[in-house]
């Protein structure tokens, strides 16, 4: 006891972990321990379930034995109520790690005849806690010992005897109570546990109910003080604490494909960042699931796990549909990379919502998560709520360096670049895909509005869907505008027409000219040849010129020895 | 209070062979305790005369006894037969309740 003293002065408030889900994290560790909690809050708000839950968490986790007393319901209703969320009473009490104590008072049995203290119930409670040596009690409600014993006024001061009672005894206890009209609890228990004040909530808003925990005080303690939504499902109680997370992720450079070639080509070259998020944007019929489903298939390739929460179509119809566009969604499924979570928004509230999409993630650790269409969660909450609803996810996404898309949906005439309910500030990247209207038909265009971190190209692109996915191409910009579709082939067809024709003409000139060196060679050759001829004739002229000087000479000297005299003559001329 | 006693002799004609068993629970001597039972004992005296049969049960000693008659209030006079069982609670300092309580009297 004194070791423990000392601990408790040393270590300022001690606390004990609750082992319920997210409620050790907004109160920074539990509950105070040895002390009373109150947790108030109206019929069917999850009271008795929070008390439970401390206790079996207590025995099986943190091997702290626990006393419950109930006020209310049997030991074996009690039993059966937890059974359906997995909690195994029979189990614990055989071995000693629970008591369940149901207390039974009949007011039309007692009469009040004097003086009297809860002496009783001190006892009981006392041999109960003692005979498995609980460190935690739970009871539940006490005030229906209002409803059962008369003098309010000694009931007061015996409860108010009773919890610092159970204080002295160091006892981890929750005392749970009815929320009253215009105070936490009917009956003022407030006054008497004020150590630490959970509330609990159950509102129903447009048919649609949310639970939501409040930590209305907590002595000596930091604590959340927003309302945090929680869950109760199969296993238990699941608060969540999203909002505490902050904006401290941190971030990587690493880059991951779109699945669409043309758009990594269109953000830098590389796709999007690994733990940023992607809004597509668009109104119906944009082919916003269709990018979707490319990004989960090239995350399923590179073998990391997707989930895909639809709320507008069921997996098999997507799955069907995705197939016509050549992706196979079924093989990823097949193989336990993808899974589908499918759900009406309308099933249940918003928080419930946020609460299932991060317990599976929690659970699934994907990679790549798709919210197809995110707007759809608005049928059942404000836009408000679906922004903070969608910045928690976010959050949490990026602090697990998950990459997210989700879609939104741009009804008709509304502003293309005014997402429904604001989100575009919450996306790292946003493609808006928009209907283009030209000659009596709808084409898709696809840009990218920003990609926060990296250069992006700045140009519309058509947006094809075909037989082998995606398809992104180039629209015609020309000085009639921009052309998509019908009106762009046959945009297409006249330039090509053109250039063939132009093609014709050069090449009809090329051939032009070429008989025309042709002729010119023939004539050039023709010319040779004259030329070549005269020469030869010139030839011919001079061997002749030659040879008629040669037989000139020779006949001259024949003459001469015919003569003689020459030769006198010559002698004689000498 | 004694001569609203009338009532009496009418009890004491009507159940015969009936024997009362009664018992209080107590949880150490405390003044409330003593007192009780010094209350009850005089009632039973007055209107049940030979009758009666009293267990006083100390839950300091027997702890476990207060789950069975579901005990929380100290002292508590339950009434086991006959039947149905009837809880008193408090000192029994006020004799026409615990007559009521005990249905020795008609609720005025």
């Amino acid at each position: 006891m004194a070791k423990e003293k000392t601990k408790l002065l040393r270590g300022g408030l001690q606390k004990v972990p609750t082992g319920v889900v997210g409620l050790d994290e907004i109160t920074n560790g539990g509950l105070p321990k040895g002390r009373p909690t109150l947790v108030c809050g109206g019929a069917g708000s999850g009271k008795t379930l929070l008390g439970m839950e401390f206790l079996v968490r207590g025995a099986t986790r943190f091997n702290e034995p626990g006393v419950f007393m109930s006020f209310e319901e049997s030991a074996e209703e009690l039993t059966k109520n937890v059974a359906s969320l997995g909690f195994d009473l029979n189990r614990l009490t055989a071995s000693k790690r629970l008591l369940v104590d149901f207390v039974h008072i009949e007011r039309s049995e007692i009469e009040e005849t004097g003086e009297y203290d809860l002496e009783g119930l001190f006892i009981r409670l006392g041999n109960a806690i003692d005979s498995i040596g609980a460190k935690r009690v739970v009871l539940d409600t006490i005030e229906s010992l209002f409803a059962g014993l008369p003098n309010p006024s000694i009931l007061r001061a015996e409860l108010r005897r009773l919890f610092r009672w159970l204080k002295k005894k160091g006892m981890t206890a929750i005392i749970t109570g009815e929320r009253g009209d215009n105070a936490l609890t009917r009956h003022g228990l407030e006054e008497y546990v004020s150590d630490c004040v959970i509330l609990l909530d159950h509102r129903v808003t447009d048919q649609i109910s949310t639970r939501r925990l409040r930590i209305v005080k907590y002595r000596g303690s930091t604590h959340g003080t927003n309302e945090f939504p929680f869950l109760i499902d199969e296993r238990g109680i699941v608060v969540m604490p999203i909002t505490s997370l902050g904006l401290k992720h941190i971030v990587t450079s690493q880059r991951i494909s779109t699945g669409i070639p043309r758009l990594d080509t269109m953000l830098g070259g590389k796709g999007y960042f690994r733990g940023s998020s992607v809004l597509v944007s668009g109104t119906a019929g944009t082919g916003k699931t269709s990018i979707a489903a490319h990004f989960v298939d090239a995350a399923c390739r590179r073998g990391e796990r997707s989930v895909f929460f639809a709320f507008e179509e069921s997996p098999s119809q997507i799955i069907r549909n995705m197939r016509s566009i050549g992706i196979d969604l079924q093989q990823w499924v097949g193989k336990g990379l993808l899974q589908f979570h499918a759900e009406r928004p309308t099933v249940y509230g918003l928080e419930a919502h946020l609460a299932s999409m991060h317990k599976f993630i929690e659970e699934f650790k994907p990679k790549v998560v798709i919210v197809d269409p995110v707007t759809n969660l608005g049928s059942v909450a404000s836009e408000a709520d679906v922004k903070a609803m969608l910045t928690q996810l976010l959050d949490q996404m990026k602090f697990n360096q998950t990459t997210i898309l989700f879609t939104t949906l741009t009804g008709a005439g509304d502003p293309l670049e005014q997402t429904e309910v604001g989100m575009s500030s919450l996306a790292d990247t946003w493609l808006l895909l928009r209907d283009i209207e030209i000659g009596g038909e709808r084409n898709r265009g696809l840009y990218i509005l920003k990609s926060r971190g990296m250069a992006h190209s700045n140009q519309i692109r058509e947006f094809l869907l075909t037989g082998k996915g995606v398809d992104l191409i180039d629209v015609y910009v020309g000085p009639s505008g921009v052309l998509t579709g019908s009106a762009r082939m046959s945009q297409e067809t006249r330039e090509r027409d053109i250039e063939l024709a132009h093609q014709k003409e050069i090449e009809r000139r090329k051939l032009n000219v070429e008989t025309k060196r042709k002729a010119l060679e023939a004539q050039i050759a023709s010319l040779r040849a004259q030329f070549q001829a005269e020469e030869q004739e010139l030839k011919k002229l001079t061997e002749q010129e030659k040879m008629r000087q040669n037989g000139v000479s020779q006949l001259r000297e024949k003459i001469a020895g015919m003569r003689k005299e020459d030769e006198n003559s010559e002698r004689r001329n000498r | 209070m004694k001569t609203k006693g009338a009532g009496g002799p009418r009890i004491n004609s009507e159940p015969k062979k009936d024997i009362w068993e009664l018992r209080l629970y107590v949880a150490g001597q405390t003044p409330k305790s003593l007192g009780a039972f010094a209350n009850l004992k005089k009632i039973c005296e007055e209107h049940l005369q030979g009758k009666y049969h009293i267990e006083v049960i100390d839950l300091l000693k027997n702890p476990q006894l207060a789950k069975g008659d579901q005990i929380l209030a100290i002292p508590t006079l339950v009434r086991k037969l006959p039947p149905p069982i009837k809880k008193i609670i408090g000192d029994l300092s006020n004799t026409l309740r615990v007559l009521v309580g005990l249905d020795l009297r008609q609720r005025m």
